[in-house]
């Protein structure tokens, strides 16, 4: 884990504490009931799970407003569920259904919400960071005082339309907070064999966008950078660069034989910085909560994830006549 | 020896200009380098250099004279004690008269259509009608749905300070200022995302393409995130973009900015296409665009923006799309074509009727939708159809509507439908080779020679 910037622990209320664990628990059982679906043959296709990286979406999260926007790449469930999404929809619409948030016509890459302000699920990579930029600009046309959450991965760093985008991001002020969640490896690349410099979150510096390195396993850390990041933007003094180094457990798709790294690399991320484990720690030693009541809510969030599931089966498959519409908007 | 200075080309497609101002005068000695002028062309202004040197022994054009032919000459330049009068004589009168604006194209390029009829108008008769070229129809159309629509803004590069690089976006920025006339910086792919994000959040963004060669840095933006996202979101989500810019084959440009995307963009479900071909439908159409709820890939031509036809005098004049144009009727055979490829198809119909072939001719004017019953309905009349475009062979919408015409209306054709394209080669530089590339009249006759077996 190469994140060791220390931030100061700010004093963190009980119910806030709760909050992440819920949400970040949320995420986590939600994937891997998402992985057996898949691995029963129910979800298709490409399945990227964000186990691991709860605590980057959820610590974002904390920090935003209504009417703030997000816009992220394929692994995008954990998004979803952080911004308030229904689970049931999620789940409906990896398999295919009817009752998913795009009616089982997007699937797990392509999902959006517009009641929560979710602009997808982009399947070609960073191609949602233009597309982030482009959210910000409309906000600040409307001057709404809205901020972007565009999101990407180290692997899409890479992509010359980042930068592009960083330059008319600077150049225009525009209100974007890029999230670069750096999990260490582009599919199947680490990071030192794809990239010159390792420290993206100074790419932004050639535009003049301030940027700083987050640890992405703390979530009261990326909490308190987003927080940070979203008052420079809505200060009006232009884009933001956030960038978190996390860990994916699973592989890159439910494809993944994940050969590029070692078990015990893995193995160690689990033990020593899970990100739910350490706000489970600091429930507990604090004497926040009991066993029991982390416990119910384990239980409580199963429960959810068993609703979403057994939603995501029952849904019947789209109408056959779906395949016909929505594809133009009436004139 | 006295030597004649002639109005300059400028750029790839200038055939006259307006000369502004004379940085020398009558006496004045120059040498090869020295600015002469300043020349107006459709896109610029330009200063125009001395190549010889000599004095300035008589100015033919005076400054601000307005549609001055390119190869006019404009001033001689004599030598040392040499007489500019006696030696001018003999061309100076000439070049007088073709100061004055003159309507007509040069011979080497095709002529504009001026007998044609349009059949179907698209306004009522009587409507007050009032030249136009198709540039300032264009500018027209989006500065009206700017007025309408606060949404609206336009984004490209040099499109606000510079007016455009083709000059269609004249006066925007003085009447909208820089908030919603944007220049953006040299970053095709970069700007086409922002204008689709903006659009998912709301805005109605025109994109100006300084030509559509470049939008191929930016189609995954358009074909992946405008045209798809509607349907990805299960209809949550719609994208109310205009693309456009100039499209396909301007002059002497060379292989990389002379392509026609018409049928690259007509594949692609999720997207409008529109390809206009006069000034009204230019006006019309791109008016319906910029309030289409949907990404339109909205296609100009260089060669077509300085032209001038009539446009209807409506406050609020649009042209649906799906809806071609009849703009010629006849009995002997359907010609079918959009955008340029009118131009050939209208002077073959002129030249047909001469040898007593009655052709009628559809301009599509929208290529997604296509208005296949009215091309149908012309082919079940006339029993035999030419197509005209000035893009590739291959994969080309002449291919499409033939198999759609086999399909539909196999048992009324009296021949195979015969497509005129441009040539299966990358575009030339030299202007013989660019010559034969190009689709011309004479082929598009000899197709419907072919199909009547005259």
């Amino acid at each position: 884990m190469a994140a060791r910037r220390t931030t100061k622990k700010p004093n963190v209320s009980k119910e806030e504490l709760l909050g992440y664990y819920r949400d970040m628990l949320m995420i986590r059982r939600f994937e891997e009931k998402a992985g057996q679906l898949y691995g029963m043959g129910l979800i298709g296709g490409f399945c990227h799970l964000y186990i691991g990286q709860e605590a980057v979406v959820v610590g974002l999260e904390a920090a935003t407003e209504e009417g703030d926007k997000r816009i992220t790449s394929y692994r995008d469930h954990g998004h979803m569920l952080a911004c308030g999404m229904d689970p049931k929809g999620v789940m409906a619409e990896l398999t295919g259904r009817e009752g998913g948030y795009s009616k089982g016509k997007g699937g797990s890459m392509h999902m959006f919400s517009k009641e929560k302000h979710f602009y997808g699920g982009h399947g070609i990579v960073a191609a949602q960071v233009p597309l982030g930029a482009g959210l910000a600009f409309a906000d600040k046309y409307n001057e709404n005082g809205r901020v972007t959450f565009t999101y990407f991965g180290d692997g899409a760093a890479n992509q010359g339309q980042v930068y592009e985008t960083f330059n008319m991001a600077a150049l225009w002020d525009l209100p974007v907070i890029f999230v670069i969640e750096n999990n260490q490896y582009a599919m199947g690349t680490a990071q030192q064999r794809s990239t010159s410099s390792q420290d993206i979150y100074k790419r932004g510096e050639a535009f003049g966008i301030a940027g700083e390195e987050v640890d992405g396993m703390d979530v009261l850390a990326v909490k308190q950078a987003s927080e940070k990041a979203v008052a420079h933007c809505r200060a009006g003094k232009g884009p933001y660069i956030l960038e978190v180094k996390t860990y994916r457990y699973r592989g890159h798709s439910m494809s993944d034989p994940a050969k590029y790294r070692t078990r015990e690399e893995v193995q160690k991320m689990r033990e020593e910085r899970d990100p739910i484990e350490a706000v489970r720690q600091l429930l507990l030693t604090g004497n926040h909560a009991s066993e029991d009541e982390l416990k119910a809510i384990d239980k409580e969030i199963k429960d959810v994830v068993n609703d979403a599931a057994e939603f995501s089966k029952q849904s019947p498959e789209p109408a056959l006549e779906e395949l016909w519409t929505d594809i133009y908007a009436d004139a | 020896m006295a030597t004649e200075v002639l109005m300059p080309a400028l750029s790839p497609t200038m055939e006259e200009g307006t000369l502004a101002k004379w940085m020398v005068a009558e006496g004045d000695a120059v040498s090869s380098g020295d600015i002469l002028a300043e020349i107006e062309t459709d896109k610029a202004t330009m200063e125009f250099e001395a190549v010889d040197e000599g004095i300035v022994g008589k100015i033919l054009i005076p400054a601000g004279t307005e549609g001055v032919k390119v190869n006019t000459p404009i001033a001689i330049i004599v030598e040392e004690g040499e007489d500019a009068n006696a030696a001018v004589a003999a061309p100076a009168p000439v070049a007088t008269e073709t100061a004055a604006p003159v309507a007509a194209a040069p011979s080497s390029a095709p002529a504009a259509p001026v007998a044609s009829v349009t059949v179907e108008p698209d306004f009522p008769e009587g409507t007050e009608m009032k030249t136009t070229t198709v540039r300032e129809a264009l500018r027209d159309a989006m500065a009206e749905e700017m007025t309408r629509n606060e949404s609206v803004y336009l984004m490209g590069e040099e499109v606000a300070e510079y007016q455009g690089a083709y000059k269609i976006s004249q006066g925007l920025l003085d009447q909208f200022g820089p908030k919603r006339v944007i220049d953006t910086p040299i970053t095709e792919h970069g700007f086409a995302g922002i204008a689709v994000g903006s659009a998912f959040g709301g805005l109605r963004p025109i994109v100006e393409f300084m030509t559509f060669n470049f939008a191929m840095q930016a189609i995954d933006q358009i074909i992946n995130s405008a045209a798809k996202t509607l349907y990805m979101s299960g209809g949550q989500m719609g994208c109310p973009i205009v693309f456009r810019g100039p499209n396909g084959a301007a002059a002497r440009v060379g292989a990389q900015h002379s392509q026609d995307y018409a049928a690259w963009y007509a594949q692609i479900p999720g997207l409008k296409v529109v390809m206009p071909y006069c000034a009204s439908d230019a006006k019309g159409l791109l008016k319906s665009a910029i309030r289409d709820p949907n990404p339109v890939i909205f296609l100009e031509n260089e060669i077509l923006y300085g032209r001038t036809f009539e446009v209807p005098v409506l406050d609020d004049y649009t042209v649906p799309f799906g809806k071609a144009r009849i703009w010629r009727e006849g009995t002997d055979v359907t010609i079918v074509s959009f955008g340029i490829g009118m131009q050939y198809a209208l002077e073959a119909a002129d030249k047909l009727a001469q040898d007593g072939i009655s052709a009628e001719v559809i301009d599509l004017r929208t290529l997604r939708p296509i208005d296949y019953d009215t091309v149908l309905a012309s082919v079940m009349k006339t029993n035999r159809c030419v197509t005209v475009e000035e893009g590739w062979p291959v994969g080309s919408i002449g291919n499409h509507l033939s198999a759609y015409i086999m399909e539909n209306a196999f048992d009324y054709l009296d021949a195979p439908v015969i497509n005129c394209t441009g040539k299966d080669v990358p575009m030339p530089y030299a202007a013989n080779l660019e010559k034969l590339a190009l689709l011309t009249t004479d082929e598009v006759i000899a197709a419907v020679k072919s199909v009547t077996y005259r």
